[in-house]
């Protein structure tokens, strides 16, 4: 079953109007002409009851929006097309009735070129019940294979599929505020109002959020914008909400709020098959507000995972943001098999003062460390990045004091003092 | 009359379901404790350079070997990120919260990281925090975590200096220093790594085990 709207001498600004009227009753639309919306209507019947139900439905809902449409339903698409636009108000099709009712309609609704058009006037053909009759050989001889595609128009016998077209999603909410506001507490309520509507969008068009983008217009005449980059695609205003709430405290707008636009980046919904025997991980929804609470807590770039550089420079990482792996996929882990010394880091290190009369240390003294060298094994000489402000030389040493502990120590020829790395533990 | 009905056994002798235990990838721990329980508090103390962190990060690497999910809640932003790599420890599946020295921030964000669910091993690194800090956190914290990781399948691995959560660990263990190994030439000396001993103290058992590691340049 499809529909036909068509709307005579409907102005260029309001085709967006007739598209939006169409699309509240299908997914699937074919913009025919500017002043014509042709909608797929298959399968929808449980949802919208006969085709004299869907014309009677589609016709108060174009009133609704102030369209004069000329509606037709039928069992093809052409046929829905040449009724709306040859039968003012609303035409209903039976199956297997299509040429008589396409019968009366003037040759003109074919929209065939004006020379055709011409010569079918000449022939003295006016309706399409006319053009139907024409025997379809001497039809071709003379108008060619369009000849006959029009006189099976014509005959309501055509068949074609639609070309639908692709709507842009755009998935945005607005606010435009009476006041200003100046607290956090009412920003977020009016904020949560969009989160909702933005989500129920969503999920009328089966789709989740990977992105979401924040602008706030401010009083003073600036602008506060705020990108949330979601690790998987989510649809939980709970958790936009939260999201959106730790970061503006983080990251508050400087001047009260005059405006609230939201928009998101669709994507399609995150489909996961677990494993009975995988082991369990995060919720990734529940992982991204702990990591965005932890970040709140903590500070921005100290809760992640840690990547070592490639680089020689001692204790040299960055931390870039956590997104486990799946858990199907293989752990690079190694056992190494036993236990291996690790360093326990002070992190800056500790300033010290050592006794090296042969630039062997004898004695090392720090705030909570100190005593009598009793084993030493380096120096180990590690430099650096010396073309770079920030170049790096040291001499490292592995002590074990005699109160008892092992530490690293070094000490900086740059700037010529000795510190302490760290302690083996 | 009492023929009929099964045996009745008094509430007080009732005990409860042991808990799962999760292997740490150390033969000598796992044989001595059982391995960590899960869902419970496991405190791990001892002094400085007592072998705290290499045993951490065993345990770590273990659990990241196996696909779980891990954290290292470091009060003190001691994690060596090198080390861990020398352990074998996939740092992906590893989350690093450094607290900047904040006992108190440390235990916010172990609270946040419980809460979160999915995660298999949970340390909580208060190690270079000092004694009297450590006891200054009311024991209402402790319980507050235990309650949190109570019930779910993550262990919940705290490292201290001294015995500090009170009744709310399930396991204790505590870890003493031992010798270290050297070899080389007095003046061309090479570290090869120590020796550390362990000592169950809940519960309290009266033999200890000794570990053995060695330095990521012996390895």
């Amino acid at each position: 079953m499809f529909a036909c709207l068509h709307v005579p001498g409907l102005p260029v600004s309001r085709q967006a109007v007739l598209l939006e009227c169409a699309a509240t009753f299908s997914p699937r639309l074919e913009q025919t002409a500017p002043e014509t919306v042709t909608l797929d209507m298959r399968g929808l019947e449980k949802l919208f009851g006969s085709p004299q139900r869907l014309a009677g439905r589609l016709a108060r809902r174009a009133a609704t929006l102030g369209l004069e449409a000329r509606i037709a339903v039928a069992a093809d698409p052409d046929t829905a097309l040449l009724a709306a636009r040859g039968l003012p108000g609303v035409t209903v099709v039976p199956p297997g009735c299509e040429a008589e009712v396409l019968a009366p309609l003037p040759v003109e609704v074919l929209d065939a070129p004006p020379e055709v058009a011409d010569t079918l006037c000449l022939w003295g053909i006016r309706t399409l019940e006319e053009l139907a009759a024409l025997p379809e050989k001497g039809l071709a001889e003379r108008l060619g294979t369009e000849g006959v595609r029009w006189q099976r128009l014509a005959r309501g016998k055509a068949h074609r599929s639609l070309t639908p077209i692709e709507r842009p999603a755009v998935f945005e909410e607005a606010l435009e505020l009476e006041h200003p506001v100046a607290l956090l507490e009412p920003l977020l309520f009016l904020l949560a109002r969009l989160i909702n509507r933005l989500c129920e969008q969503l999920r009328a068009h089966a789709l989740a959020a990977i992105e979401l983008h924040l602008r706030l217009r401010l009083e003073d005449g600036g602008e506060h914008a705020r990108a949330y980059r979601l690790p998987v695609p989510m649809r939980a205003p709970r958790a936009w909400l939260k999201l959106c709430q730790l970061d503006l405290e983080a990251h508050p707008p400087h001047a009260p709020v005059n405006a609230i636009r939201l928009s998101a980046q669709p994507a399609a919904p995150r489909s996961v098959q677990h494993g009975l025997f995988l082991p369990l991980t995060p919720d990734p929804e529940k992982l991204e507000l702990t990591l965005a609470r932890l970040t709140a807590l903590v500070g921005e770039d100290r809760a992640g995972a840690a990547e070592l550089l490639d680089t020689h420079r001692p204790d040299a990482f960055r931390l870039r943001r956590f997104a486990p792996p799946e858990p199907h996929r293989p752990s690079v882990a190694r056992r190494a098999g036993g236990v291996t010394l690790a360093l326990r880091l002070f992190r800056p290190p500790l300033p010290a003062r050592v006794e090296a009369p042969d630039g062997r240390p004898r004695v090392v003294l720090a705030q909570g460390v100190h005593g009598r060298v009793v084993e030493l094994a380096g120096p180990w000489r590690v430099s650096g990045d010396w073309w770079r402000a920030e170049a790096y030389a040291r001499e490292e040493f592995d002590v074990a004091l005699s109160g008892g502990g092992l530490y690293r120590i070094y000490r900086d020829l740059i700037r010529n003092g000795w510190f302490i790395a760290g302690s083996y533990d | 009359m009492l023929a009929g009905l099964p045996s009745l056994t008094p509430a007080a002798c009732l005990r409860p379901a042991e808990p799962e235990r999760l292997p740490t990838g150390l033969p000598q721990f796992d044989r001595l404790t059982g391995g960590l329980p899960c869902g419970a508090i496991t405190e791990l103390s001892g002094p400085a350079c007592s072998g705290r962190t290499s045993l951490i990060l065993t345990t770590l690497a273990a659990a990241t070997a196996r696909r779980q999910i891990c954290a290292l809640v470091d009060a003190t932003d001691a994690f060596d990120p090198s080390s861990a790599a020398a352990a074998g420890l996939d740092p992906d599946r590893l989350l690093w919260v450094r607290c900047g020295g904040d006992p108190e921030r440390a235990l916010k964000a172990a609270d946040r990281v419980v809460n979160a669910g999915g995660f298999g091993l949970i340390v909580v690194d208060l190690a270079d925090i000092a004694p009297r800090i450590l006891r200054r956190i009311p024991l209402v914290c402790w319980f507050r975590l235990r309650r949190a990781v109570e019930g779910t399948p993550a262990v919940l691995l705290v490292v201290t200096p001294q015995p500090s959560t009170g009744t709310c660990a399930s396991l204790l263990v505590e870890m003493k220093g031992g010798h270290t190994h050297w070899s080389g030439a007095p003046n061309a000396r090479l570290l090869q790594g120590g020796v550390f001993e362990l000592l169950p103290r809940k519960p309290i058992r009266p033999e200890t085990a000794r570990l053995q590691s060695r330095a990521q340049w012996m390895r």
